[in-house]
């Protein structure tokens, strides 16, 4: 169980040329209007390791297929500007072992992503070795690579880790494309909505769900450190926050609450929840550390205090409070003390959401009948307005603090008909809103950070 | 130059009231036909949307029947609520009164109180929000002599609209607290 799900990279041999500077950049603190042109040649394979992928996996082409992952991945991001597989001159056998580089920069790249797959049998466990070069055309040089060895189920994975190298060496930060998203998967009318839990790979792949719908689920949070996932559950009517380990299918309630329990989530050390507490018509927000039992209130107001979520480094706490009148957002110490009201923009704001780099709180605002998400620095100063719609809300960064995901429902019509639930992603930029796509409809969006080996 | 000012503007509301006549003779032609081919039911709606919302709301609190079930015999099972408020209507304290009165003769009877918002308000909010307005009612209800021991809340906060419209009409029929038996 562990195996197959945690992934199992044996062997990973980084090949890096002596000196490793490239004269391609991108700057992707703007919104791009002029994508980097990029070749993804697929990925190479014998005659002998294509029969056995094919009787492994029943894949024709792994290496084409492995390209495609990549190429995905680096179109979704606005950034690039993938070119067409018709228009390549040079066979991927020979263009992997050394590009003629006038024969792309003919097609007009400045990009190339080569590859090669072999697979292996050691000790009678199959395994395949999946070996990728970066090329910058004009430079006429090899910038970056790396191989390793995996088991062969875990090929779309590999292509994450080539795509995040890619993203790394292009644009100076991190990527997030070996990353998993969990949210709640919607199905049924609106007035009877049955919902699960579900995960997927970043890119909508994979997707497996983890509770059958018998109980409504919603708000599922990543633990930033580990597979675990904490969410509020209706299990016997008792709304409360539940901590799940998704490798084992293991979950139990989290604490021991008079009250129903709810808006959860992790610390960044992954080692306390924060969240709400309802009890006799009042919400406070409450900490509770998993490794000591001990359980904290940090909020001590009359008011609605919800949707708690840390910063980065664990020393602040923002959350939503109607203590104004209205919904609006506050930061306070971790502890409960120094409440500091940071929203003063016109409309109703809720769900902030630190963001990964510490210097940005993603938010929700009602204004005028509209749903907008937005950001703000951590003092209230800077609002940014990325997108507006009928209904959106629930923003979860990217572990790179680049995207923001989000949910979006559809106004119904006149009979109540219409009505949809969808993830939909946007950048930092307000730039490159994409509709992110599930089996179902689908809420409640957490991004995991960056998978390990 | 003034008479002829005068002749003009004469000329123009002339002009003006037969396009207007037009107008109306041609819609009423049209609604007629409509009308014919409709139902009776859709024809009641159209008459006056305004009007019909007016009977149907107070504020923006829902005042018709239409979803209210019942608790008991003559007991409504549910108040509804302004947008963002928990206070409870003088209608609604008369229907709490009314449950308040019933639960008193059937003291064996316990009850959930299951609170409920509109879908224009983020996730978590609305649960917070459900949670106050059960316990609105349920404080209401013992205000008038049911024991805190028979009354449990349940906040369902946007989850389970009873109506799926996008409308203010739908949302004021969703923004309830529901007094459902619970034995």
């Amino acid at each position: 169980m562990r195996n197959k799900l945690l992934l199992f990279f044996v062997f990973c041999l980084i090949i890096k040329p002596s000196i490793s500077y490239s004269l391609v950049e991108i700057d992707i603190t703007r919104g791009n209007l002029d994508p980097l042109p990029i070749s993804v040649s697929p990925f190479f394979a014998d005659e002998i390791s294509k029969e056995k992928i094919k009787n492994n996996l029943d894949i024709d082409n792994l290496g084409l297929e492995i390209s495609k992952v990549i190429e995905n991945n680096l179109s979704k991001t606005g950034l690039f500007d993938t070119l067409d597989k018709e228009s390549f001159l040079q066979k991927p056998d020979i263009a992997h072992l050394k590009p003629r580089f006038e024969d792309w920069a003919l097609i007009k790249s400045q990009v190339l992503i080569t590859g090669k797959v072999n697979f292996k049998t050691i000790n009678d466990k199959d395994y395949i070795k999946i070996e990728f070069k970066l090329w910058d055309i004009l430079g006429a040089k090899m910038v970056d690579g790396f191989s390793l060895t995996t088991v062969p189920t875990n090929w779309r994975r590999v292509g994450h880790k080539i795509s995040d190298k890619v993203y790394e060496r292009l644009t100076g930060e991190s990527g997030y494309f070996d990353t998993r998203i969990i949210y709640v998967a919607e199905e049924g009318p609106k007035t009877q909505r049955v919902k699960k839990l579900a995960i997927m790979d970043q890119d909508g792949f994979n997707t497996k769900y983890l509770t059958l719908g018998n109980e409504l689920v919603l708000t599922p949070r990543f633990n930033p450190t580990n597979q675990m996932v904490t969410y509020l559950s209706y299990f016997r009517n008792m709304p409360r926050v539940y901590l799940l380990n998704i490798e084992t299918g293991k979950q139990e309630v989290v604490g021991d609450f008079p009250g129903m329990t709810f808006a959860p989530r992790f610390s960044p050390d992954g080692k306390k929840i924060i969240m709400s507490l309802a009890k006799d018509g009042n919400s406070e927000i409450w900490v509770r550390n998993l490794e000591t039992n001990i359980q904290e209130k940090l909020t001590d107001h009359p008011s609605i205090d919800t949707s708690p979520s840390y910063s980065p480094d664990g020393k602040y706490i923002t959350f939503n409070s109607d203590r104004s009148g209205y919904q609006q957002i506050y930061v306070m110490r971790s502890d409960g003390s120094k409440v500091k009201r940071i929203s003063f923009g016109k409309g109703i704001y809720g769900t902030p959401v630190w963001s990964p780099r510490g210097d940005l709180i993603a938010f929700t605002k009602l204004h005028k009948g509209k749903f907008f998400i937005g950001v703000m620095r951590t003092d209230g100063t800077g609002e940014r307005l990325l997108t507006e719609n009928f209904y959106q809300e629930a923003p979860s960064w990217s572990p790179n603090g680049r995207i923001i995901i989000f949910y979006r429902e559809t106004k119904t019509d006149d009979k109540g008909q219409g009505f949809s639930a969808k993830l939909w992603s946007i950048d930092l930029t307000g730039y490159n809103e994409r509709l992110v796509p599930t089996e179902t409809d689908g809420s409640d969006p957490s991004w995991s950070s960056l998978l390990g080996n | 130059m003034n008479l002829s000012k005068i002749f003009k503007n004469v000329f123009l509301v002339v002009i003006f009231g037969l396009i207007v006549t037009a107008c109306a003779t041609k819609k009423s032609v049209k609604t007629t036909t409509e009308s014919s081919t409709t139902t009776k039911a859709a024809e009641t709606q159209k008459a006056d949307p305004i009007e019909k919302l007016d009977a149907l709301m107070q504020g923006d609190v829902y005042i018709g029947s239409d979803t209210v079930g019942e608790l008991a015999s003559g007991v409504p099972d549910r108040v509804f609520f302004a947008t963002n408020e928990t206070i409870l209507t003088t209608a609604s304290r008369e229907t709490l009164r009314k449950q308040a009165a019933w639960l008193r003769q059937n003291a064996d009877v316990t009850v959930v109180v299951e609170g409920h918002a509109d879908e224009r308000g983020t996730r978590e909010y609305n649960l917070a929000l459900g949670e106050r307005r059960a316990n609105a009612a349920k404080d209401y209800l013992m205000t008038y002599g049911v024991s805190s021991d028979r009354i449990k809340v349940l906040s369902y906060g946007k989850e389970r609209p009873v109506d799926s419209g996008s409308n203010p009409l739908s949302w004021s029929k969703n923004r309830r607290s529901v007094t459902v038996k619970a034995n």
